[in-house]
């Protein structure tokens, strides 16, 4: 028999009020997001097309959006990327210890820590960087300089103020620190006991275990985790305001008094002193800042989801 | 392979509280021993101190001696992985490794006891293994796929074959049936009468009728009474558990007087 081609009605279903109140309020929800998002994209497009379109001269700096924009690209990127190198491994580690090692009293306790950590206003690490942290750093950078100097990283001259990229890297690491801690910790406490056990049974080791059943369950957490971090080091203002000393330029020179600044600092620090069309460029720049985090939050999912079928989730 | 177990005179403790009292038992290789009795008498505990797993627990300890063949597994100088890797085990609810594909749930334990095989070697092992379960027709054209993506019976007899693919001396499952159908259920137990040729094997299983098809020697735990540890009541050869058992107790069970 071919199959019939009049679909049979669907029966009536009733529809009540608080489901209706819920399906809408929860969809609303959804639909501002995405509007904030757009209204966001907007702004920064109509507030940055003036720089964008103006002949390169009036820029500041004079040689255009593009040339304008790129060291504080390039000292965005170099310092989140490098503050996620040292944040994220020794967040994983110290979610681990939590855990996995740790006697059960400290365990609570470490945790508390963290996420009281993660509560410090931006400022406050800022402030540490710049009295604490800077100072500190420069007998050091000195040895590197020396020892190391070969490394471009290192190749100083060293900054005899400490107010060095290395400084800010390590302030952000120190800030991005908890909230990676905090989710990655939130991840392994999940882990299924179902699967630690199996493991176990086999005669896995703690460590294997963790191996085995821990770490690739809290994969996609770990990458979520770092990326949320990330989002935060590229954004972050005060702190690097107050930590870097600026003098423009592109190197990834880390110990020297010649850094360049990030897209936020640079912001923030302009900002107060900037009219007309300069107004426009620093937009132009946060178009850029903008773009970037999104990009990052998609390639974090695209890494994600290419192995979901391996995740766990089903 | 295939080894006699042991056990004198066994007191679990949970910190202070004592779970299980006086349990001794041999257990015979190339044989399957059910253990049966009502929910909370300790007969998950007991199996779990057979290959250490209750050391999980904190505080969790035991008085009295296991013997494996010869060897004291609670011996000063014994390391519980070690245990472990010599007893398999198979739990209740099936466990694959959700991030591992179908070959490397079963390569997991193999990999664990540092054996650099080669990879012909390793994809012997694996179809052995999985032949063995009898999984293998069913997943040979599916190995690198994850092991989640299979049936409830197909996940525990993968979690058998990575079980036997490190050749262990004892099988222990616990309760490996509870949460399958019947058809996977038969398939489980048409795989323990072939996997006994070769091991040890224990199951705990709520399931009388279970107990009474696929084991040769059955053991009947019990509750001394309200807030008591749990004990051995007896074991015996299962024929005779399930017609002519020598305690009241294990006759007012299995007749479905109580529990």
């Amino acid at each position: 028999m071919p199959p019939s081609t009049t679909r049979p009605k669907a029966p009536k279903v009733p529809q009540r009020p608080g489901d209706r109140i819920f399906a809408g309020a929860s969809t609303g929800a959804g639909v501002l997001i995405l509007v904030v998002l757009a209204g966001v994209a907007a702004f920064l497009l109509v507030e940055a097309w003036p720089s964008l379109t103006a002949p390169a001269e009036d820029i500041p700096g004079g040689e255009g959006v593009a040339v304008y924009v790129w060291p504080l690209l390039f000292g965005t990127l170099i310092s989140a990327v490098f503050a996620l190198l040292i944040a994220s491994p020794l967040a994983v580690a110290i979610a681990l210890f939590i855990t996995y090692y740790a006697p059960r009293r400290i365990a609570a306790g470490l945790g508390y820590l963290i996420d009281l950590l993660a509560a410090v206003p931006s400022i406050i690490y800022g402030l540490w960087g710049f009295t604490v942290l800077a100072p500190l750093t420069v007998e050091p950078a000195n040895w590197l300089a020396e020892n190391l100097g070969f490394i471009p990283l290192f190749a100083g001259p060293p900054s005899a103020t400490g107010r060095t990229m290395l400084v800010a890297v390590i302030v952000l690491a120190v800030m991005i620190l908890p909230i990676i801690t905090a989710v990655v910790r939130e991840a392994f406490r999940q882990t299924p006991r179902l699967h630690e056990e199996a493991s176990l049974a086999l005669g896995a080791t703690r460590w294997e275990m963790i191996r085995m059943a821990a770490l690739p369950f809290g994969r996609s957490s770990i990458i979520g985790a770092s990326m949320l971090g990330l989002g935060r080091a590229l954004g972050e203002t005060m702190a690097v305001a107050i930590v870097l000393s600026v003098s423009g330029g592109v190197t990834f020179n880390l110990i020297s008094s010649a850094n360049p600044s990030t897209i936020a600092a640079n912001i923030a620090l302009q900002f107060p002193e900037s009219s007309g069309i300069a107004v426009n460029t620093l937009i132009a720049s946060g178009l850029v800042l903008f773009a970037i985090t999104l990009a990052v939050n998609m390639v974090a999912r695209a890494v994600i989801n290419r192995r979901k079928e391996f995740s766990g989730a089903n | 392979m295939a080894k006699r177990i042991e056990v004198k005179d066994l007191d679990i403790y949970y910190d202070k509280f004592l779970a299980v009292q006086g349990v001794s038992m041999t257990i015979q290789p190339r044989s399957v021993t059910a253990l049966i009795g009502p929910s909370g008498c300790g007969k998950s505990t007991f199996l779990r101190t057979l290959n250490r797993m209750h050391e999980l627990v904190p505080n969790a300890r035991v008085d009295g001696k296991i013997f494996m063949d010869d060897d004291d597994l609670y011996g000063a100088a014994v390391d519980p992985v070690n245990v472990r890797r010599q007893i398999g085990m198979v739990f209740q609810r099936p466990n694959p490794f959700p991030t591992m594909s179908i070959y490397d749930n079963v390569a997991a334990g193999l990999k664990l006891n540092n054996k650099r095989l080669r990879k012909a070697e390793m994809d012997e092992v694996v179809e052995r293994a999985l032949s063995a379960a009898n999984l293998w027709e069913e997943v040979k054209d599916r190995l690198p796929k994850p092991g989640s993506g299979l049936s409830g019976g197909q996940q525990q007899r993968l979690c058998i074959a990575r079980a036997i693919a490190v050749q262990p001396d004892v099988l222990l499952m616990d309760e490996p049936c509870s949460a399958l159908d019947p058809i996977s259920t038969q398939a489980i137990e048409d795989l323990m009468l072939e996997l006994k040729e070769k091991y040890t094997i224990v199951i705990v299983t709520h399931n009388m009728q279970q107990a009474a098809r696929v084991s040769d020697m059955t053991g009947f735990f019990n509750l001394r009474g309200v807030g008591q540890p749990g004990e051995l009541v007896e074991i015996d050869e299962t024929t005779k558990i399930f017609s002519t058992p020598s305690k009241k107790a294990t006759e007012d069970y299995i007749s479905g007087r109580f529990g």
